[in-house]
């Protein structure tokens, strides 16, 4: 658990990056700073580590104050991780990430066995722990540097912006997997970002900053989309804020139908019942007609459903089970109901009384007939 | 013209010319000699200058100006008054090497350091370093390529300098220079200015193979 109590940062130079913070990030989960550029995102981050000081105010990690403790010892008990990956150009990719348990004294051989564990931690090769940082991609650097960072096994993570520099793929992948990390390893992680999807994807809490470092809203991702405390946030959120709080919702329940027999459209199966693709029946046959289909399992979400039912040709969501199989299809309209639906009750869950917040990765279901709800927003503007 | 350089090859390659205290292994060996313990004093004084207003980021147009001023120093006139000062030793010819040879190796060094990220010694206090674990284990290391560039461009400024040991009557390469004006044996100072360019040329070609070779590792 990290605690900010009343933190205000001014620099020499007279900027207030930081107004009166009160914020409180839970433990094991992960709290996203978003806003827009200078809002003071970065500067509440690096106050958790001291690489910036407070001009008032304090931060307490797990109950102790962290200006109690000697700074270089405290940055090595928090793993950090930065944008361009800070990586040691000089250095190999095995040493990099052996840093912090070297700078604990844990001796080479046990620091290079733990750092050869990590590369495989954060999916690279072995090989790559002999290579220099600049003879890898921009998201391997990257994997590299969370390696690095959970080297000394520290139980906070910051992360700043650290996949901000990679393409929309490699995003998602590293998401992915920072994902499925976070649910081995259970860390608290305080992850900075620009970008509202990613915020939206990663965090188990939000918390929007806006100019002049004032925190203005601090919500699960769910209550964020659904009830933005202010135009501000509603504006920062963007257009496609009623299709990301779809991207939180599971299809679930949604009923499931057998495909209907006949029609112009044929659903064409592969081995194992799996989809693949649509035969325009009027068009005589043969597989190179088929249209692609993009078959969805229980744990996508009905963003995915919508997107998927606007481009079947016959307006059906097909749905398979774990291992691909065919279960049945989904109608457009049933989707397009369902949506709506999330849409009120989301907005209801937002207003509802606190309950226990379910992990939008595990999709519980947000929508009806258990609303989820949120614990209601700490700290925000004064 | 023709004649002159095959004199010059005569008295270069003639076994007599390479032994005994005049002889050309002799004065090669004295010649290296002023130049190792000038350019070891040198950055004895320049290593730590440069390191320290690298890592510190003061005094910095010094180690910017310092190089200008290196090169406008005149080095005959520094040592006649150094010789003027202190009488007949060694001490004017290394007080003129030396400070011939530090502005190469501070401006160089201070170069080096300012070149590491500051992204990187951001990354290396964010990781848990103390700053002297910074400088040893991150600047350093990182400004070396060009901190090595310094040195050998402050050797090769020397060895090309060290002539002037024997202008205040001690050996080195230059004896032969100054001895054959006097002789007015121009066979014998070309044969010393050829063999002062030569080792220059072969101590920076090999000092800049070393650091290729040390450094293959490093990004372009
Ligand atoms: N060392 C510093 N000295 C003076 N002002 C600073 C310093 N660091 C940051 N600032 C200022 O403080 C404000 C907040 O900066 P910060 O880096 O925290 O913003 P940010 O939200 O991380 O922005 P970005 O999204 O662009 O990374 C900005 O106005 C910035 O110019
Ligand atoms: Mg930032």
């Amino acid at each position: 658990m990290i605690e900010f109590r009343a933190v205000h940062k001014r620099f020499a130079n007279g900027t207030t990056a930081v107004h009166d913070l009160t914020l409180s990030m839970p433990a094991g989960g992960i709290t996203v700073l978003v806003g827009s550029s200078g809002c003071g995102k970065t500067t509440t981050l690096r106050m958790i580590n001291r690489m910036v000081e407070p001009t008032s105010g304090t931060i307490h990690v797990d109950g102790r104050d962290i200006c109690s403790q000697d700074a270089a010892l405290l940055r090595r008990s928090i793993g950090y991780v930065i944008q361009q990956s800070g990586l040691f150009p000089h250095r190999t990719v095995l040493d990099n990430i052996a840093t912090v348990p070297l700078l604990l004294g844990w001796g080479r051989r046990k620091a290079r066995t733990r750092a050869a564990e990590l590369l495989e931690t954060v999916g690279l090769a072995h090989d790559a722990g002999k290579r220099y940082p600049h003879q890898l991609s921009g998201g391997q650097q990257q994997r590299v540097g969370v390696a690095r960072a959970l080297a000394a096994d520290p139980p906070v993570l910051l992360m700043d912006e650290p996949f901000g520099a990679v393409d929309p793929v490699v995003r998602t992948q590293l998401q992915d997997e920072l994902l499925r990390l976070q649910k081995e390893l259970d860390k608290t992680i305080v992850f900075v970002t620009h970008d509202i999807a990613e915020a939206i994807r990663l965090g188990d809490r939000i918390a929007v900053f806006r100019t002049g470092g004032r925190l203005v809203q601090c919500a699960t991702p769910a209550e964020l989309l659904a009830r933005p405390a202010d135009p501000f946030v509603a504006d920062f959120l963007g257009a496609e804020r009623g299709l990301m709080l779809l991207s939180l919702i599971p299809l679930g329940d949604l009923p499931r139908r057998p495909v209907p027999e006949g029609g112009r459209w044929e659903l064409v199966l592969g081995p194992g019942r799996r989809p693949k693709g649509w035969r325009d029946r009027s068009a005589g046959d043969g597989d190179g007609a088929l249209l692609p289909v993009r078959p969805l399992r229980d744990g996508d979400s009905l963003l995915s459903a919508l997107n998927e039912s606007v481009g079947s040709p016959c307006g059906l969501v097909v749905r398979v089970d774990t291992e691909g199989a065919l279960t049945g299809v989904t109608s457009r309209e049933e989707v397009h109901d369902r949506a709506g639906t999330a849409h009120a009750s989301a907005a209801r869950a937002a207003s509802a009384p606190p309950e226990p917040a379910p992990r939008a990765g595990d999709h519980p279901p947000v929508a009806d007939p258990a609303p989820a709800s949120a614990p209601g927003t700490t700290g925000g503007a004064p | 013209m023709g004649e002159l350089l095959m004199d010059l090859g005569a008295w270069l390659t003639s076994g007599d010319q390479w032994s005994g205290v005049d002889g050309i292994a002799n004065r090669l060996g004295e010649h290296l000699e002023y130049s190792l313990i000038a350019t070891v004093i040198a950055a004895a004084i320049a290593l730590p200058t440069g390191l320290l207003i690298g890592h510190t980021g003061r005094g910095a147009f010094l180690a910017i100006n310092l190089s200008s001023f290196g090169r406008a120093l005149p080095t005959v006139g520094l040592i006649v008054l150094v010789f003027l000062a202190s009488g007949l030793s060694m001490t004017p010819v290394y007080v003129s090497l030396v400070a011939l040879a530090v502005p190469s190796i501070v401006t160089n060094t201070y170069a080096g350091m300012r070149a590491v990220d500051p992204e990187t010694r951001d990354a290396a206090r964010g990781q848990g370093m103390r700053a002297h674990q910074v400088l040893l284990r991150v600047e350093i290391p990182l400004a070396l390529p060009l901190i090595m560039t310094g040195l050998r461009l402050a050797l090769v400024q020397v060895v090309a300098t060290a002539t002037i040991a024997a202008y205040v009557s001690f050996g080195g390469l230059g004896r032969y220079v100054f001895d054959g004006l006097a002789q007015r044996d121009l066979v014998q100072v070309l044969g010393g200015a050829v063999l002062v360019a030569a080792v220059a040329l072969v101590l920076d070609l090999a000092l800049a193979a070393l650091q290729r070779a040390l450094f293959v590792n490093r990004p372009a």
